[in-house]
């Protein structure tokens, strides 16, 4: 199945489950513009998959009641851009409430901001802005690279209890793989994607997919490199990085998102100070996405250079 | 209406037809979703087409002048040529090419030229709506007679920032005209069931705003309708509000097949085609229909030369890509 229908199964597989989660968010009814709610309203219906006008910050500050009221509510943002509407909703309120209440009550959401370069969509509609929320207390950041954690890690999403910035990438919709029901990922654990032993390569999101061909493309030229699929950018899985970054004594991390005050700099500052090893971070350059083709390109994050940091 | 006003507003209809049908057909493939998957198009990502509502900004636009203002939303086309924008760097912008109005780096959701007056199409439903404001505030602060035009859609009046920014242009008494282009949907959804109340212009005159509805496919009537709202404007008398009632007849992007609504629904506004219906006006002028086929012609003719410019055109540099982002605050800029 692709990305897409896997969120949507997991979606599917929760709301049969538990009476508690209900999904709100702008044509939601009609499947929503991904085809990632497909199907879902029909079996639902209106009092649980819910349209929304086009008011992000009552979608979002409206989940957040439902939440503190009981429910268990999935928020649908369309882009992870237009969750900037809905910023004090989600930062100064879901992400606080248990908190500021002194533990009284607990904001179970999970919020999904699909991020990442999206053909020819421009400034607007392709930011990654995973390190913005992973920065707040109080929220989990899930950045599912493949179907099968599109499914698991939206059912673990669900269960976490607190609000959840669920982040799926753009471009990996139509993404086709096999998807077990039955094999939990819990939040917080990463996946060893390829094992290696020169260079311990740290990445998630659509990143995994080019950083997988580069490390096919470098095992070819000798240089044996583990790919580490984070998942879960908070709370990351510090302790499968640094076993690896340990075996390995080099660290390159790689993300979409723009490279400076990305999250590949925590990762990169962690290993470097508790292993005291070589470390890099690549990541798109802090320009804006342009429309134009050759202005797209620009802002990924390209196959040359990370093999070329790869080779050293 | 004199037969020249009512020529030179069809001859922008058609301006605006042609563009939006050129425009459509180099998309297909452009942009993955509603099921479609990528291709090699020419245009790339979301186009939002404003087939069909090309009265409503060409009925507006014909009463500003040079210095006036517009803002716009992502369906911008049809805004942006009624204010007078060449149509060749728009296609360029489009096709992604340097010599476009943004350099390649806006493309159709955000194009601009702010040489007439065109501050921005928006990827970003209602932000529009301060951003009007703010020039209007501007324009008062600095004693400017200039006024601005704010389109927004139906869906945008369930964004605070509707409510946030009619509030302000009324308490400072600011010349703006609020224009709701109502084409009953919001994306994939019937505007209506997601609207409470009696609707868009009625939410302005719980604020105090007065405003006027009208049929937004009659270009005179919404030229007329804009013509003493624009005239209460400038005269002092503060925000004015447009209710123009339309049907987006494609799909919410170009790629969208609009599959979720009644085909009766779309094959009745076909019928009140806002092109169609300014001939049917043009028999009580005695203009021959020949004469308006050529005007329609000529419209085409011009979009095939922006086509045939913007093909021809060179794409940006990469290097473009890291140029008008910001300066480092060195403090030169005057
Ligand atoms: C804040 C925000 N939310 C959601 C979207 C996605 N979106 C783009 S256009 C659109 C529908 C807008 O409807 P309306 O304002 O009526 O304009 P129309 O598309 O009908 O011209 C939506 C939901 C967006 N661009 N910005
Ligand atoms: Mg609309």
């Amino acid at each position: 199945m692709t990305y897409a229908q896997a969120g949507r199964a997991a979606l599917a597989q929760a709301m049969r489950a538990d009476q508690r989660v209900v999904a709100l968010g702008e044509d939601v009814g009609r499947g929503g513009i991904f085809g990632q709610y497909q199907g879902l309203a029909d079996e639902f219906g209106p009092a649980r998959v819910i349209d929304a006008p086009i008011s992000e910050a009552t979608i979002m500050g409206a989940a957040v009641g439902m939440a503190l009221a009981g429910l268990k509510p999935v928020v649908e943002m369309r882009v992870a851009d237009f969750a900037l509407c809905a910023m004090d909703e989600l930062v100064n309120q879901a992400a606080k409430a248990r908190y500021m209440f002194g533990g009284q009550a607990r904001v179970p959401l999970v919020a999904r901001l699909p991020i990442g370069i999206w053909s020819g969509a421009a400034a607007q509609h392709g930011q990654s802005f995973e390190a913005w929320f992973a920065h707040v207390p109080g929220l989990v950041v899930v950045a599912p690279a493949t179907p099968q954690d599109n499914f698991t890690l939206l059912q673990a999403s669900l269960a976490c209890g607190d609000p959840v910035v669920y982040m799926e990438h753009k471009e990996l919709w139509g993404l086709q793989g096999e998807v077990q029901a039955a094999q939990p990922a819990p939040l917080g654990r990463a996946r060893i994607a390829r094992e290696g032993k020169d260079v311990t390569l740290v990445t998630w999101s659509r990143a995994l997919h080019v950083a997988l061909a580069c490390a096919q493309d470098a095992a070819a030229a000798g240089i044996s490199v583990e790919v580490i699929d984070l998942r879960t950018i908070w709370p990351w899985d510090r302790e499968a990085v640094l076993q690896s970054a340990a075996k390995t004594r080099r660290l390159l991390v790689v993300h979409e998102a723009v490279r400076a005050a990305g999250f590949g700099a925590e990762i990169a500052a962690t290993v470097a100070e508790e292993l005291g090893i070589p470390v890099r971070r690549l990541g798109g350059p802090r320009i804006p996405v342009g429309y134009s083709r050759p202005l797209e390109d620009e802002a990924r994050v390209s196959m040359e250079t990370i093999q070329q940091a790869l080779r050293g | 209406m004199s037969a020249d006003r009512l020529l030179s507003l069809f001859h922008t209809m058609a301006r605006i037809r042609a563009f939006e049908n050129a425009a459509e057909e180099a998309s297909s493939g452009g942009v993955a979703a509603f099921g479609s998957t990528l291709g090699a198009a020419k245009v790339r990502g979301p186009l939002h087409l404003s087939t069909g509502q090309e009265a409503v900004p060409v009925g507006v636009c014909a009463n500003l002048a040079a210095g006036d203002a517009i803002t716009s939303t992502h369906r911008g086309h049809g805004h942006t040529i009624a204010k007078g924008a060449s149509l060749e760097p728009m296609m360029c912008e489009l096709f992604g090419r340097a010599t476009g109005f943004n350099g390649g780096k806006g493309g159709s959701m955000h194009i601009a030229d702010f040489s007439v007056g065109m501050l921005g199409a928006n990827g970003v439903v209602a932000a529009g709506i301060p951003i009007a404001v703010g020039a209007a505030h501007a324009y008062r602060i600095t004693g400017s007679k200039a006024v601005i035009a704010c389109f927004f859609g139906d869906g945008a009046i369930n964004r605070g920032p509707f409510l946030e920014g009619l509030n302000w242009a009324k308490i400072h008494v600011l010349p703006v005209l609020f224009v709701c282009e109502d084409n009953r949907y919001s994306a994939m959804t019937s505007t209506d069931a997601m609207t409470a109340g009696p609707g868009a212009l009625a939410r302005a005159e719980s604020l105090g705003i007065a405003g006027l509805a009208c049929d937004g496919n009659d270009v005179e009537a919404v030229h007329d309708a804009a013509a003493e709202l624009l005239g209460r404007i400038r005269r002092g008398e503060g925000p004015q509000f447009l209710h123009a009632i339309t049907y987006r007849v494609k799909g919410h992007v170009s790629v969208d097949p609009a599959a979720y609504r009644d085909r009766c629904e779309l094959a009745r506004a076909l019928e009140q085609d806002p092109l169609a219906l300014a001939r049917e006006r043009f028999s009580a002028h005695g203009i021959a229909a020949a004469e308006l086929d050529r005007i329609v012609a000529q419209a085409e003719a011009e979009v095939a030369q922006a086509l045939r410019a913007a093909a021809a055109a060179p794409f940006p540099d990469g290097e473009a890509a890291y140029t008008d982002i910001q300066d480092t605050g060195a403090g030169q800029w005057q």
